[in-house]
C-alpha cells in the first residue's frame, strides 16, 4: 500500500484484497450485500468504488438514487468517514474509452457506432462485452493518481449471478475462440491476471434454501476449476428465532398463555393456540432444513457470514445495519 | 383494491392457447411455474411440451430430465401427454446450419472458430436459440400446447431483443463490410471500399487482429450463402409471440426488486403488443392466524414478558408478529404493483417449506396456481 491512510489497526478476513467480487443466485440479495460490503470496507476513512456490470441500475435502487451515469461519483458516506463511490459500467462507453486509451481512437467512435461495430462488440461478439466490463473494473483497481497513490483502496463488483460468474471472470477463455492472439487477447490476459490474483476474492451470497445453496456449491467448484480465488459465503436474510421454540411444545400450555395475554377466552383460546402452533411447526420444519443447508455450506471450508433478515426490507437504514454485521463478523 | 383473479385453468384449458411463456427476473420460480402448468395442462387433457432453458438440477429430475439432449422426452408418471426438454443452444444452432447448408458448407461453418465461439457464448445466442426452438416445436405440430420459460438473462427482456439484435447484425452494414473481400474475389477489402469503410476495417484489424477478422469474414460469407434472412426468421418468431394463441405469464415474488421487474415487464409487453395473461406471485407468506395483528401480538408478548409468565407463549407471539410484518410488507409490494397495473389479473402461490422434488410437488403447485 502506498499510503498509511488505507491502513486500519483491526485485522479482517480479507486484508490485502483489493477487488471483492460479489455473486449469488437471483433473489438472494446480491446487490444489497455488495452495497453493504462496500459501506463496511469504506468505514473508518477509506475510499471504495462499487461497480455494477449488468446495466440493471441495481445500485441506484438500493441507495434510493436516480439512475447512475457512466461516471464515478460519490454516493454514500460510511460510518467513521469513508466514501463509497459508484459506477454503472456501460459496455458501449467502456469500449469507446478503451479505444481511446489504447489506440487514441476517440474520434472514431461515431463511425464505429454507425457501422454497427460497437453494437457488434458489446452485444454479439462472444465474450467481448465481459472483457470490456471486467477490463474497466481492473483499470479502477490498478489506477493511481499523479503521486502514485492508489485512487481506490478497494473495489467491490456486483457481478453476474452464480450460474454465469466463472465464465464471466475467466475472460481469457471467453475470448479464446474469438482471439487466440492479438491485442484483444493480450488485454484479456491482463484482466484475467487481475481476476485471478490473490488480491481478488469472489464471494457468494446465498439463502439457507436448497437451490441457492446448491448453486453456491457448484459455483465454488467451478471457480476452483478455473483457478479463480474463492472468497467467503454471505448467508443472507437469516431469521433469528427464540430457542424456546426449538423443542417440543404443549398446545394446552400455549392456550393458557393466549388466555393470560388477554387474546382469547375459554371459547377461542384453544383455536388461536392451534393456529399459532401451526406457525411454530412450520418454523421448526424450516429450521431443520436450514440446518441441513448450513451443514452443506460448512463443507466448503471458507469463512461464512450471517446477515439478518431486515424487518422493513433492504432500505438505506437496512444497508448500514448489514454493513455493521459484516464488520462485526470480520469480513471487512 | 381488488385485482382481477388470474384464471390459469381457463388459459390452459382453452384449445386456442398454443404457447405459454413464463417470464420474470432470476430466482422467482419461473421454471417451476412452467413445469407445474405443463403437468396440470397435460393431466387436464392437453398434449404438452415444456421447453426449459436452464433448470435447477432437482427440478429437472422431477420431470425425469437427466441430460441436456435437446429432444423432448415423455415424462413418466404424468397422467397425460407431457413431454419435457432442456435447450442445448449449441446443438440447436448446429441443427439450423445442418438443415440449411449442403454438407461441405455446413462443415466450413461448424468448424469455423468464430462460429464455435458464437454458438456457445451466452451473449444473445441462448435467447435466440430458445426462440428458434420454440418456433420449431410450434411448426412441428406435434404438441397442442408449448410452455416455455425464458433464459436467465442479464435483463429479463433479452429474449425479446436478442433475436432482433442478432438479425440486425447479420443483415447489417458491418456484415456487408466484412463480406466485401469475398465478394471482391479475394482482393483486399480496403482497396475497393470507400474511405469510411476502410477506416473502420483498419480499426478492426488493429484491435482484433487480422486472423480474427478473417475468421469472422469466412463465417459470415458461409452463413450468408446458406440463408440470408436471419432477420426474417427473427421477425417470424416475434410475430408468433404476438399471436392470439400466445399467453405471457409474468412470474415474481412479493419482493421489491422482483415486483419492480414484473412491472417493467408488463409495460414492455404492452408496448410490444404481446398478449399478457397475468401475474403469478410465488412464495407469498401467510399466517394461519391472520386475525391477530402484528401490533397486538407484540403488545401481548411484551405484557407476558414483563410479568415473567408464559415464556413459550411470548416467543410464539413474537414469531407470529414477525410473520405478520412480513406478510404486510409483501402485501404492500403487491398493492404497489396493482395500483400501477389495476387491470392485470394476478394469482398467489404460498411459500412452501421445501423445494419441489417430484411430480407430486409439481402437481401441488399446479393446484395452488389454479385455485380460484
Amino acid at each position: 500500500m502506498g499510503s498509511l491512510t488505507g491502513v486500519r489497526s483491526r485485522d479482517t478476513d480479507w486484508d490485502g484484497v483489493r477487488l471483492h467480487v460479489v455473486t449469488g443466485k437471483g433473489g438472494t440479495g446480491k446487490t444489497t450485500v455488495a452495497a453493504a460490503l462496500a459501506l463496511a470496507l469504506a468505514a473508518g476513512g477509506r475510499k471504495v468504488l462499487l461497480v455494477e456490470v449488468e446495466g440493471r441500475q441495481g445500485i441506484a435502487q438500493v441507495f434510493d438514487l436516480p439512475p447512475l451515469p457512466y461516471e464515478e461519483r460519490r454516493i454514500a458516506v460510511a460510518p467513521g468517514g469513508g466514501d463509497v463511490h459508484a459506477l454503472a459500467i456501460d459496455p458501449e462507453e467502456a469500449m469507446l474509452e478503451y479505444l481511446e486509451m489504447f489506440y487514441g481512437l476517440k474520434r472514431m467512435g461515431k463511425a464505429l457506432t454507425k457501422m454497427g461495430v460497437v453494437d457488434f462488440a458489446t452485444t454479439i461478439a462472444p465474450g467481448l462485452r465481459d472483457v470490456l466490463v471486467t477490463g474497466k473494473t481492473s483499470e479502477a483497481v490498478r489506477r493511481r493518481d499523479r503521486t502514485g497513490k492508489r485512487v481506490y483502496d478497494t473495489v467491490v463488483m456486483d457481478a453476474p449471478p452464480t450460474g454465469r460468474v466463472s465464465r464471466f471472470l475467466n475472460v481469457t477463455q471467453e475470448v479464446a475462440g474469438l482471439a487466440r492472439v492479438g491485442p484483444v487477447r493480450a488485454h484479456a490476459d491482463m484482466v484475467r491476471g487481475v481476476m485471478a490474483s490473490p488480491e481478488t476474492a469472489v464471494h457468494f451470497v446465498t439463502l439457507l434454501e436448497e437451490m441457492p445453496v446448491q448453486e453456491t456449491l457448484d459455483g465454488v467448484t467451478e471457480l476452483h476449476a478455473a483457478k479463480l480465488p474463492v472468497g467467503g459465503i454471505f448467508v443472507n436474510m437469516v431469521r433469528t428465532v427464540d430457542p424456546v421454540l426449538e423443542g417440543p411444545f404443549d398446545l394446552a400450555e400455549l392456550a393458557m398463555g393466549v388466555k393470560a395475554a388477554g387474546l382469547g377466552d375459554d371459547g377461542n383460546a384453544a383455536v388461536i393456540a392451534e393456529a399459532l402452533g401451526g406457525e411454530v411447526v412450520e418454523q421448526q420444519r424450516r429450521a431443520e432444513l436450514e440446518r441441513t443447508e448450513r451443514d452443506a455450506l460448512e463443507t466448503v471450508g471458507v469463512p461464512r457470514y450471517e446477515l439478518p433478515l431486515l424487518a422493513d426490507g433492504a432500505d438505506l437504514a437496512g444497508l448500514y445495519e448489514l454493513a455493521e454485521a459484516i464488520r462485526t463478523q470480520g469480513a471487512a | 383494491m381488488t385485482t382481477p383473479e388470474l384464471d390459469l385453468d381457463g388459459i390452459i384449458d382453452d384449445p386456442g392457447t398454443r404457447i405459454v411463456v413464463c417470464c420474470g427476473s432470476g430466482g422467482v420460480g419461473k421454471t417451476t411455474t412452467a413445469a407445474a402448468l405443463g403437468l396440470r395442462a397435460a393431466e387436464r387433457g392437453r398434449n404438452v411440451v415444456v421447453l426449459t432453458v436452464d433448470p435447477a438440477r432437482r427440478l429437472a429430475q422431477s420431470m425425469g430430465l437427466t441430460s441436456l439432449d435437446n429432444t423432448p422426452r415423455k415424462v413418466a408418471g404424468a397422467d397425460g401427454e407431457l413431454f419435457a426438454m432442456m435447450l442445448d443452444m449449441k446443438r440447436t444452432f448446429d441443427e439450423i446450419i445442418e438443415a440449411h447448408a449442403d454438407p461441405e458448407r455446413a462443415r466450413q461453418i461448424l468448424t469455423n472458430p468464430f462460429y464455435q465461439s458464437l454458438s456457445s457464448s451466452f451473449s444473445g445466442t441462448q435467447e435466440y436459440m430458445a426462440m428458434e426452438k420454440l418456433g420449431q416445436l410450434r411448426r412441428s405440430g406435434e404438441w397442442d400446447l408449448i410452455i416455455v420459460d425464458t433464459p436467465p438473462s442479464r435483463s429479463a427482456l433479452d429474449f425479446l431483443d436478442a433475436p432482433e439484435r442478432l438479425g440486425r447484425f447479420l443483415d447489417g452494414k458491418l456484415i456487408r463490410l466484412l463480406m466485401a473481400p469475398a465478394k471482391a474475389g479475394g482482393r483486399s477489402a480496403f482497396k475497393i471500399l470507400n474511405a469510411g469503410f476502410g477506416l473502420v476495417a483498419g480499426v478492426l484489424t488493429k484491435v482484433l487482429g487480422a486472423q480474427v477478422l478473417k475468421d469472422i469474414q469466412t463465417f459470415v460469407s458461409a452463413l450468408d450463402a446458406v440463408f440470408g434472412g436471419f432477420r426474417q426468421r427473427a421477425e417470424q418468431t416475434y410475430q408468433l409471440l404476438q399471436a392470439p394463441g400466445t399467453a405471457f405469464v409474468v412470474v415474481a415474488t412479493p419482493e421489491r426488486d422482483a415486483m419492480r421487474e414484473a412491472s417493467y415487464f408488463v409495460e414492455r409487453l404492452a408496448e410490444e403488443r404481446m398478449p399478457l395473461a397475468g401475474l403469478v406471485v410465488n412464495r407469498v407468506h401467510r399466517s394461519p392466524a391472520p386475525g391477530l395483528s402484528a401490533a397486538r401480538s407484540t403488545a401481548a408478548a411484551e405484557d407476558l414478558e414483563s410479568r415473567g409468565e408464559h415464556e413459550l407463549t411470548a416467543a410464539v407471539l413474537r414469531l407470529h408478529a414477525g410473520r405478520m410484518q412480513l406478510a404486510a410488507r409483501e402485501h404492500r409490494e403487491q398493492e404497489r404493483f396493482a395500483s400501477a397495473h389495476p387491470t392485470v389479473p394476478a394469482t398467489q402461490v404460498p411459500a412452501m417449506s421445501q423445494d419441489v422434488h417430484d411430480l407430486d410437488g409439481l402437481r401441488e403447485i399446479g393446484e395452488l396456481l389454479a385455485k380460484r
